[in-house]
């Protein structure tokens, strides 16, 4: 029985912290931008603007719940619902302290990668139903996109499952106690990164919504709060990225003085800080040079990187 | 200028005869001259290619009408209807030529698009405007005007406000016209069909667009996300300006300049009032001249800086467009003590400017002259050093140097084809002869080497404003000239003459002569010439204003083909162009 309310206190735990995250992301980037782009941000609503979200839901909520008649309706409220499930689900995994996670699964990368594959449901049949050109070209794009760049952000990570010798999230941060893996997987680590801005779609690889080409893309026929929950999936799929980046290269909830879970955030804000940094310093590139460069120059990166470190354990054997 | 105008007329009369060549005098020394009908084909074929002949003109600067049935002063000139005028401009000699032919009411012309692929815009304006049809045009529709307009409104018996029509009506059936008249058929728009194995998906790109910059639409025939296609529409923006040409005094019309190309400011009012002093023949005194170069040079930042940020905004990269936008508001500071105006100062007048300088605008200057180039240092290594900014921008929208004369590019995007070409230095106007600076070239003529172009020409304007505000000379803010207008305060108080003439003037508004004059200036975008002829009245008998980004946007279709959706939108914020500026 405490065992199993344990585990309830924890999913509902999770869940809270990461809808305030994604909610309170929104009025983080929103102020980090406007002080890198030298003007103010939202700081109207409640001190220094922190109630901006909760405006902002109120009245996306209370915004018509609009359906465009020429879409496919079941599927067209399908989509947003997809994103924020297959990100959240992928949450369970996430070992914010040693004790602290929803499941302990020893196949956790794999779990990982199979849920944001799922993600990319929700932006092709959002494009899809829509029956908007824009939103069709959007969601061919992404879908081409994510595949692609699915690929090797799995091959990015088989050099630390090498190392760590586990699928297991627990046991690839216990392996980094002597040393993160940032150190012997820079390279996974620069390959993981740009795929998973790839995967959030942000700027600069923002293209299925690239704003001045295609409107919105994908979601240029949402309103109302469907487009909130697109809109709180890429903040939940941006803190979820962070974290994977901690849990895998950074030693997780690893360092000295402070609480595990305390060093566990700070190390993810940071990632956050740089998501945020990117889209505020990067132009984007074009639909032909995002893939190519994803197969020509990040395959074989994740390919090297895995031979090397397979060499290189075999050596040290 | 100047020099060798009879030689042009002479060469043209030997080759076809003393008859068919009839010169014309003009306020401006271009070389004018009637030619029949029938000739015209061929003397525009002769001035292009010329056999052997030195000058060469390459680019048709500018195609338009004259409504001419109730003009009274036009001695010498053959009897017309409707007067088709073809400007063209020679590189090689740094001459015009302005070849006028006369058309009857209901009667049609030989259409030009063989000589010159730009005249295709330019043909179906003057057919939109005049009802002048040109026989061969591969595809002549209106242009400016919905197809269901009826008539054509530079037509002096149309209609030029509102309260001289009915009150408008929109009925049923006649909504239902019009939305029938809207549906989408690629045959309509002369677009290729499809070949057998693909079928294009067309995509509406605009006219409510973030790429476009305002009310444009593209349509895209798509293979992909390749353009198989594309049909630019244009005319979403048109507020006959030159119609208001017609009907506002010669001072009053000085406000709707500015809105022209509205991110250019005074740098629309210089053509403007140097056509009138030019048939007004004012001289104006060389601090006005200064005043007017610091205005336009400031001006002429300010558009780039615009671009400069929307560019980059265009491809994805979204803060500096608020950088750049800050360092605007750093010149409005200066634009509002001189002008009290942002965007629209409506500061020069005929034969000066509005006031003089307050105090303290050196000062101001030299902050903003100050503040500048570390900024610019900054984009520099933001943008035009950003590698991604780099991938998107290179070998992307290039035409060569011919093409680019072929379709009557200028400014900015003439010089990024290695061309060294700038009016402020070739055909020195309001004092330029007097400053020291470059004209910033590129070496290919994509949209990176556009945008270079620009990046350079923000340094140089700099240059020139410092240099004015080093050397501003004494004197008036205005000629002493009687057509001035206003007239100086301070002379008007002298006696009843100069009340009487200071009244008029600002009541009825000033009497130009009678005549034809035209005056390009190197615009923000490209050339920017007014032509206008006055008819010796307190208005303008026919206001022509050929503006750079018309032509600047027919070249779209050729150098989008064959590239993808994110091409056009980094060709469409490297041509520069402003939506009033095309269809004005």
């Amino acid at each position: 029985m405490g065992e199993t309310l344990k585990y309830l206190l924890i999913i509902f735990g999770v869940l809270t912290v990461m809808m305030s995250i994604a909610a309170g992301l929104i009025w983080v980037e929103r102020r980090l931008l406007g002080f890198w782009q030298d003007r103010y941000g939202p700081n109207r609503v409640g001190p220094m603007g922190v109630l901006q979200p909760l405006a902002d839901v109120i009245k996306i909520l209370a915004k018509e719940d609009w359906i465009p008649p020429f879409a496919d309706k079941p599927v067209f409220i399908l989509a947003p619902a997809i994103i924020v499930i297959t990100v959240l689900l992928a949450f369970a995994i996430i070992p914010f302290t040693p004790g602290i996670a929803v499941a302990n699964l020893n196949i956790g990368v794999l779990y990982f990668l199979a849920m944001s594959s799922l993600g990319v449901y929700s932006v092709a049949l959002a494009g899809w139903s829509s029956a908007n050109k824009y939103s069709l070209i959007g969601a061919l794009r992404a879908s081409a996109q994510m595949i692609s760049y699915e690929v090797f952000m799995g091959l990015s990570l088989m050099g630390v499952v090498m190392l760590a010798g586990s699928f297991n999230l627990y046991e690839i941060v216990e392996a980094q106690r002597k040393l993160w893996f940032i150190v012997p997987q820079f390279l996974g680590f620069v390959v993981f990164l740009i795929a998973g801005v790839a995967e959030t779609h942000r700027l600069p690889f923002d293209l299925p919504e690239a704003e001045s080409e295609l409107v919105a893309g994908f979601h240029s026929e949402y309103s109302g709060m469907k487009f909130g929950l697109f809109f709180v999936g890429e903040y939940l799929g941006i803190t979820l990225i962070s974290m994977l980046i901690t849990t895998f290269f950074f030693g997780g909830w690893l360092g000295p003085f402070l609480p595990p879970v305390v060093w566990f955030f700070i190390k993810t804000f940071f990632f956050i800080g740089f998501f945020i940094l990117l889209r505020a310093a990067l132009p984007r590139p074009r639909y032909d040079q995002l893939i190519r460069l994803g197969w020509k120059l990040m395959l074989p990166l994740a390919l090297l990187n895995i031979v090397a470190t397979g060499g290189i354990i075999l050596a040290a054997r | 200028m100047g020099t060798g105008n009879a030689s042009v007329i002479d060469e043209l009369k030997q080759k076809f005869g003393g008859q068919a060549i009839i010169p014309q005098e003009t306020k401006d020394g271009v070389p004018t001259v009637w030619v029949e009908n029938g000739l015209v084909h061929e003397v525009l074929q002769y001035l292009k290619t010329g056999s052997g002949s030195k000058k060469r003109f390459r680019m048709l600067y500018d195609l338009t009408a004259i409504d001419e049935r109730v003009r009274k002063q036009r001695e010498g000139q053959p009897e017309s209807d409707f007067t088709v005028v073809y400007h063209l401009l020679s590189y090689d000699s740094n001459q015009d030529v302005r070849v006028k032919t006369a058309v009857r009411e209901g009667a049609s012309l030989r259409s030009i698009t063989d000589i010159w692929p730009a005249a295709n815009w330019y043909e179906r304006e003057v057919w939109d405007m005049f009802g002048v049809r040109f026989d061969g045009h591969p595809h002549l529709r209106r242009i400016l005007m919905p197809p269901t307009w009826q008539g054509h409104p530079l037509r002096k018996d149309h209609p030029a406000r509102a309260t001289e029509m009915g009150p408008f009506r929109l009925p049923e059936d006649k909504s239902m016209e019009e939305q029938e008249a809207m549906k989408f058929h690629p045959e309509d728009w002369g677009m290729v069909p499809p070949r057998e194995d693909t079928d294009y998906m067309f995509l509406n790109l605009g006219p409510h667009h973030p790429g476009t910059h305002g009310l444009l639409r593209i349509i895209l025939a798509l293979d992909g996300e390749e353009i198989a296609d594309s049909v630019v529409d244009i005319g979403f923006h048109h507020r006959g300006a030159e119609k208001m040409g017609e009907r506002q005094s010669w001072h009053t019309f000085i406000p709707y300049t500015d809105r022209i190309d509205y991110l250019a400011g005074v740098l629309n009012n210089l053509p403007y009032v140097l056509a009138v002093e030019k048939l007004a023949g004012i001289e104006v005194p060389d601090r006005v001249k200064v005043i007017r170069v610091m205005l336009s040079e400031l001006f002429r930042i300010e558009s780039h800086l615009v671009w400069y940020g929307t560019f980059a905004q265009d491809l994805g990269a979204l803060s500096p467009v608020f950088y750049t936008f800050y360092d605007r508001e750093k010149m409005f500071e200066i634009i509002e003590a001189v002008c009290g105006g942002r965007m629209h100062p409506s500061w020069f007048r005929i034969g000066g400017v509005a006031q003089d300088l307050p105090k303290g605008w050196d000062g101001l200057i030299r902050n903003f002259l100050d503040w500048m180039p570390a900024r610019m240092a900054e984009y520099d290594r933001i943008i035009m050093k950003n590698s991604l900014f780099k991938a998107r921008t290179r070998g992307v929208g290039a035409y060569t140097l011919d093409e680019a004369i072929e379709w009557g590019v200028t400014g900015p995007n003439l010089r990024a084809c290695d061309f060294e070409w700038d009016w402020r230095k070739k055909r020195p106007y309001s004092g330029y002869e007097w400053f020291e600076f470059d004209i910033p070239t590129a070496h290919v003529g994509d949209s990176y080497g556009r945008a270079l172009v620009r990046v350079e020409e923000i340094r140089q304007s700099m240059r020139i404003v410092e240099q004015c505000m080093k050397n501003m000379p004494a004197g008036d803010y205005k000629s002493r000239h009687p057509l001035s207008t206003p007239p100086l305060k301070a002379r008007a108080m002298q006696d009843i003459e100069t009340l009487i003439d200071h009244f008029l003037n600002v009541s009825w508004g000033p009497v130009i002569p009678a005549g034809e004059a035209a005056v390009g200036i190197e615009g923000a975008k490209g050339n920017n010439t007014y032509y206008l002829i006055s008819d010796g009245s307190t208005m303008s008998y026919r206001t022509r204003i050929r503006t750079p980004s018309f032509p600047h946007m027919q070249t779209l279709p050729m150098l989008a083909k064959g590239l993808t959706i994110p091409d056009l939108i980094s060709i469409l914020g490297s041509l520069d162009f402003i939506l009033a500026d095309v269809d004005r």
